[in-house]
């Protein structure tokens, strides 16, 4: 252990430790803004650039930064001198001086975290003025929007993006005053390989990178008397949304969440949950078949719209693995448009979905070509959580407020199956409910399949169908993706199932949700929140859902037939022109 | 649209200079999975310069995908560094030092010279590919200061009157030798 004193404070931390986390320990707050550490996803962006950490160290000549500076015995640390003082308050003067002062109608106001510093800092007035930044604004992705003149050039989303995810979409181009952190050869985003994961946008201190907004798009829909507007959310947005109402993390809302959704005008508030359900049918149906004829195995889940694009461009000779089912927000959205409008006597040209979800990758899913059925697209509007908790706030209403109400009939029937989707795991787990019934006919007793839940990056285990011995793994995080895909390219080792989320710890973590400093323990309470949900429920497996046992009687005929791939399957999985945009009329 | 090495087609009007390049490559044994197969990326950015005179997107997905690292890391050194180009430049390189030394001995006049003669900026290339300039910072020839490089040739201390001698010199003599030693 080593020995040292912070203001005073003796600290003893092990060896290697830095002196902002050894100064941690004694509670004292070293303000930062390029340093991000997260833990649970093996994050750790630590580049010194910034200059807000810088500390005095008795016998040295320079300030050090405390985020990158390991402690040594004896040292004497000062964090509050005058010296630290006015130099952390210069560089973030200097910082700000290349900044654009337009915090008022920022998409990141009151959720940056320069802003917050400067606000910490009490500076009030702009003491630097000089050359700025002028670089054009990538508006290219119609689920991510980049505006590298709010960048402070921390660095984060590179090491989230190259390091973490391993995607590699970004990089510092150029030098000095004129770098500017941009796809290769400064290409617009939309032509780039990046899969639109959004963690950069959760990871990132400002306005540089953002979800492309649809709020005001709702709304015109929502007061278009000729629409009939419809809303699904997924499973992850309830155990998270509360969080931007001062609500504690992880806390389930469902029945204020859909009260607030019927207060904001939706005709009908459906459970994208329904469609994890269906999703699992469905899937399960391949499942089971490639299981018996033992081919293109292992099947690889294609819920998630950011890992399905990772397997595009950076593993495409290993495509036909991946099911061929729509994701659950997309078979909703389907099942909205012609099932439930031919129900309704509903124009599917008249109704327009509305989706509600914890990613940014969804909205580059829904305006996909193959993403249609019968020619009209599945999903017309995607909204993030962060998104529907500041339509909530518009709409004259704090969520704390409401009463419980329950979702609409028939879409908004859900099992405690399709609920845990919205965590790693979760997909594997309810899958696994139904395909362990359907391949051995004998009821599952136990549906708790534990040794696949975990925020572990890689969960690998054995299930034992009577009989038949499958492999099963789920992942999480990208990197991790590209561990467990090189395994297979190589052979070196074989699976029969694997769920991907592209997000570290699943959609519950997505790049839509709702800011925060605390990430590691706010991904674990969430995750908790949907398996509390989940043990809450009467029915934990997808096919004992009624609603969907009652479309497959009354509309799609069995699982896998026909009708069913029309419907629920994507045709050509690798079809890139976007489809035209959603025009409200 | 997304861009992959699929995409691109011109390996196959280049294919001699991409054989040479991928030779390169193999004797460097690069191991994908080493986390500092970086280490050599500027001798092979180098290298592939001197094979194609420039670096365009082809080549930089072409050494992305042999080292294992993104095309984004390979934009990102490039872009680093003034030596690179990612688009043609003349036969004959034009390289006017603007460097603190040359600077406050007047480069800037002399490449104002270069680029009045010349009928080409900075940054640019003649019309027939013959003639690009471009100013750099630096060549570590203080002494000389002024100090212009055409091609791998050095000229120090030179004089805005010189510079008109000094092209039609390097393109009766000069590069004459150039190729002859080339050939």
């Amino acid at each position: 252990m080593i020995n040292l004193t912070i203001d005073g404070n003796h600290v003893s931390v092990p060896e290697g430790t830095t002196i902002l986390e050894a100064a941690q320990k004694v509670h004292l707050d070293i303000p930062t803004l390029c340093y991000l550490k997260l833990e649970k996803s093996k994050y750790l962006n630590q580049v010194a650039s910034c200059r807000i950490c810088v500390v005095e160290v008795e016998g040295k000549h320079n300030l050090a930064p405390s985020c990158a500076t390991p402690v040594f015995e004896g040292m004497k640390v000062t964090t509050n001198s005058k010296r630290v003082l006015a130099s952390r308050r210069k560089n973030l003067e200097l910082i700000i001086s290349n900044h654009p002062f337009e915090c008022l109608v920022c998409a990141k106001s009151t959720d940056c975290e320069l802003q917050k510093l400067v606000w910490e800092f009490g500076i009030n007035t702009q003491r630097y003025t000089g050359e700025r930044s002028s670089h054009p604004i990538d508006k290219t992705s119609s689920a991510l929007k980049r505006d590298p003149n709010k960048c402070i050039m921390c660095r984060r989303c590179e090491t989230m993006c190259n390091t973490v995810q391993t995607v590699g979409a970004l990089t510092a181009f150029g030098r000095g005053f004129h770098t500017v952190v941009t796809p290769a050869e400064k290409m617009p985003l939309a032509e780039s390989n990046c899969v639109y994961c959004g963690q950069c946008v959760s990871v990132c201190p400002t306005a540089a990178l953002t979800g492309v907004g649809y709020i005001q798009d709702t709304w015109a829909a929502l007061f278009n008397p000729k629409k009939k507007v419809i809303v699904q959310v997924a499973p992850a947005v309830r155990v998270a949304i509360g969080e931007e109402f001062g609500m504690p993390p992880g806390q389930p809302v469902t029945g204020k969440m859909v009260a607030a959704l019927r207060r904001l005008g939706f005709d009908a508030v459906f459970d994208t949950t329904f469609g994890a359900d269906l999703t699992v049918v469905e899937e399960g149906k391949e499942i089971v078949e490639r299981l018996e004829r033992k081919e293109h195995l292992p099947i690889l889940t294609s819920c998630c719209p950011g890992w399905i694009n990772f397997l595009k461009y950076h593993f495409p000779n290993l495509d036909y693995m991946a099911s061929t089912c729509k994701s659950p927000q997309q078979m909703t959205g389907a099942v909205i448009k012609t099932y439930y409008a031919q129900k309704m006597g509903y124009d599917p040209q008249d109704v327009v979905v509305v989706s509600v979800m914890p990613c940014i990758a969804k909205k580059y899913e829904a305006a996909l070509p193959a993403e249609q059925t019968y020619g009209i697209r599945d999903v017309d509007l995607v909204l993030t959580t962060r998104e529907l908790a500041k339509m909530i706030k518009e709409g004259s209403m704090d969520l704390r407020h409401l009463p419980d109400e329950e979702f609409d009939d028939p879409l908004g029937r859900s099992t405690g199956a399709g609920v845990i989707f919205g965590g790693t795991g979760g997909v594997l787990e309810a899958a696994l409910r139904t395909v362990y019934e359907k391949v051995t006919g004998k009821e599952l007793v136990d549906v708790n399949f534990t040794a696949v839940r975990g925020l572990a990056g890689i969960r690998e285990t054995e299930i034992d169908l009577e009989g038949r011995t499958v492999r099963v793994a789920a992942v999480s995080g990208l990197g991790n993706t590209r561990k467990v895909l090189e395994k297979i390219e190589s052979g070196e080792e074989k699976f029969d199932i694997i769920e991907i989320m592209a997000c570290p710890g699943g959609c519950v973590n997505g790049g839509g949700q709702p800011y925060s400093e605390e990430r590691d323990e706010i991904i674990e309470q969430r995750v908790r929140g949907l398996y509390h949900l989940d043990r809450g429920t009467t029915i934990r497996k997808s096919h004992l859902n009624p609603s969907v046992q009652e479309l497959y009687t009354s509309f799609l005929g069995e699982a896998g037939s026909h009708k069913a791939h029309e419907v629920l399957h994507v045709q050509g999985l690798l079809e890139e022109e976007v489809c035209p945009e959603y025009q409200p009329q | 649209m997304k861009k992959t090495l699929k995409h691109c087609e011109s390996y196959q009007e280049h294919s001699k200079q991409f054989q040479e390049l991928g030779e390169y490559l193999d004797s460097l044994q690069i191991d994908q999975r080493n986390p500092r197969r970086k280490d050599t990326l500027i001798m092979t950015l180098h290298r592939a310069q001197m094979i194609f005179g420039y670096l365009p997107e082809e080549v930089q997905l072409f050494i992305a995908d042999r080292y294992g690292i993104s095309h984004a890391d390979v934009s990102g050194v490039i872009s680093f560094y003034n030596f690179f180009t990612v688009t043609p430049k003349g036969k004959i390189q034009v390289n006017v030092c603007l460097g603190t030394a040359c600077y406050v001995n007047g480069a800037d006049q002399i490449l104002a010279e270069f680029e009045r003669i010349l009928e080409i900026k900075a940054g640019q290339v003649s019309a027939d590919g013959k003639f690009s300039i471009e100013s750099l910072r630096c060549v570590g020839a203080c002494g000389l200061a002024p100090v212009v490089t055409i091609n791998s040739k050095v000229y120090g201390k030179v004089k805005v009157s010189q510079v008109r001698e000094i092209i039609e010199r390097f393109l009766t003599e000069d590069l004459e030798v150039e190729e002859v030693s080339h050939a």
